[in-house]
C-alpha cells in the first residue's frame, strides 16, 4: 500500500499534503468559493491585495471566509506589470499578517499575460534577499527557469498556456527539460481547462498545480473542483508508478501459449 | 467655541476631510478598519501598525489600506 500521506509537497520547508493549489478569484460569491476550496482540498490557495472600500464597511471579507489558520494564503502579485509594483504588493502582504511564502507574478503584456521576466528575476532577487520565500511565475523557459532558481526562488512556476486560457500544457518537452534541471518545487501555473490537463503535469513529474479559472469558471465549480483534486492524486500516483516503455506494434495482454 | 480646523487628507485615493490634530489610529478606527487584516501605508511608505497612535497626519498625506481578496 502506497502511503501517499509521506509523499508531501515540500516548500519553502512547509510540508502540504495536497498537491493542488487553488486561486480565490473569479467566483460568484466568497462562499462559492469556499466551498471549492474544501472539495478541492487544497491547503494553498492564492490571494490579491487591493484596495479595502473604506465606504461600504460591512462588506465581506476573505478572511471571514477562508481562515489563514487552517489554509495558507499565498499572497500574489497579479494584476503588476513591473518590479516596482510586485515589490510594493509584497511588502504590503507581509504586513498584512506575517506572510513570507508569497507568488510573484510580473506581467509583461495585457493581451496575453505572459510574464515580464526580465522585471520577473530582478524582483526575485530583491525578495529573496529580503527574506521572502518566492513562488515565481514564469514561462516555460528552461534557461530563465534556472537563472530564477541562482537568484534565490523557492519554488518554479512555468505556465502551462496563458492565464485563464484553459489551453492546458502547451509545451511538453520545456516542462520535462524544466524537471530534470531543478529540485525546487516545480508547480504549473496558469492556463489548465479541464482535470486531466493537470493529470498530465503531475505525469510529467511536475510537483503541484495551480488552478484557478478551470475551476471558477466551470459550469459546476464544486464538482470541478473535485474533480481536479482527484486528477492530481491520479497524476502523481501514476508518476511514482513508474510508466512503461512506448513501443510501436502491438503487444498482447494474454499468453499465446495454450491458444485452443 | 474654538472651531476645530480641519484638513484634507486621501484615503485608498478618495479625499476625506478630518480634524486638523488627529493621529492615524483614530481616522482608522472611524473606518472601522479591522487592524489585523489590513496593511497600511502613509505616503508610499509602510506603517507599523503597533505605532499609528504616534503617527499625526498632515494636510495632502496619503494612505492606502489594503487586504486580501479573491485572486489568481
Amino acid at each position: 500500500m502506497v502511503n501517499l500521506k509521506k509523499d508531501s509537497l515540500i516548500i519553502a520547508n512547509k510540508k502540504f499534503n495536497s498537491r493542488l493549489i487553488v486561486g480565490t478569484g473569479k467566483y460568484k460569491s466568497m462562499s462559492e468559493c469556499a466551498k471549492a476550496i474544501k472539495m478541492s482540498g487544497a491547503e494553498i490557495v492564492t490571494v490579491a491585495v487591493r484596495r479595502v472600500n473604506i465606504s461600504d464597511k460591512n462588506k465581506p471579507l476573505l478572511m471571514d471566509y477562508i481562515d489563514p489558520k487552517k489554509i495558507t494564503y499565498l499572497p500574489n502579485t497579479a494584476g503588476c506589470f513591473n518590479s516596482k509594483e510586485a515589490l510594493r504588493t509584497l511588502r504590503l502582504a507581509r504586513e498584512i499578517g506575517g506572510w513570507k511564502l508569497v507568488k510573484l507574478e510580473v506581467l509583461g503584456d495585457k493581451k496575453n499575460l505572459f510574464p515580464d521576466m526580465i522585471e520577473t528575476l530582478k524582483s526575485t532577487e530583491v525578495l529573496a534577499k529580503e527574506g521572502f520565500k518566492v513562488m515565481v511565475y514564469c514561462n516555460d523557459d528552461p534557461l530563465m527557469a534556472k537563472r530564477l532558481e541562482n537568484s534565490g526562488a523557492d519554488a518554479i512556476m512555468p505556465l502551462a498556456a496563458p492565464i485563464g486560457s484553459g489551453l492546458g500544457i502547451q509545451n511538453k518537452i520545456n516542462i520535462q527539460i524544466i524537471r530534470k534541471q531543478t529540485k525546487l518545487p516545480l508547480i504549473i501555473d496558469a492556463g489548465l481547462g479541464q482535470a486531466s490537463d493537470a493529470t498530465i503535469a503531475m505525469e510529467l513529474g511536475c510537483d503541484g498545480v495551480l488552478v484557478n479559472t478551470a475551476i471558477a469558471k466551470a459550469k459546476k465549480p464544486f464538482e470541478m473542483a473535485l474533480a481536479f483534486k482527484n486528477a492530481v492524486i491520479a497524476g502523481r500516483q501514476s508518476y511514482n508508478s513508474g510508466r512503461i516503455d512506448k513501443i510501436l506494434m502491438g503487444n498482447p495482454s494474454s499468453p499465446s501459449k495454450g491458444i485452443i | 467655541m474654538k472651531k476645530i480646523k480641519k484638513i484634507k487628507i486621501k484615503i485608498n485615493g478618495k479625499i476625506k476631510s478630518i480634524n486638523q490634530d488627529s493621529n492615524l489610529s483614530i481616522v482608522l478606527k472611524n473606518l472601522k478598519i479591522p487592524l489585523n487584516k489590513v496593511a497600511i501605508e502613509l505616503n508610499e511608505e509602510i506603517i507599523d501598525k503597533k505605532k499609528i497612535n504616534k503617527i499625526n497626519l498632515n494636510k495632502n498625506d496619503k494612505i492606502e489600506i489594503v487586504h486580501f481578496i479573491g485572486g489568481g
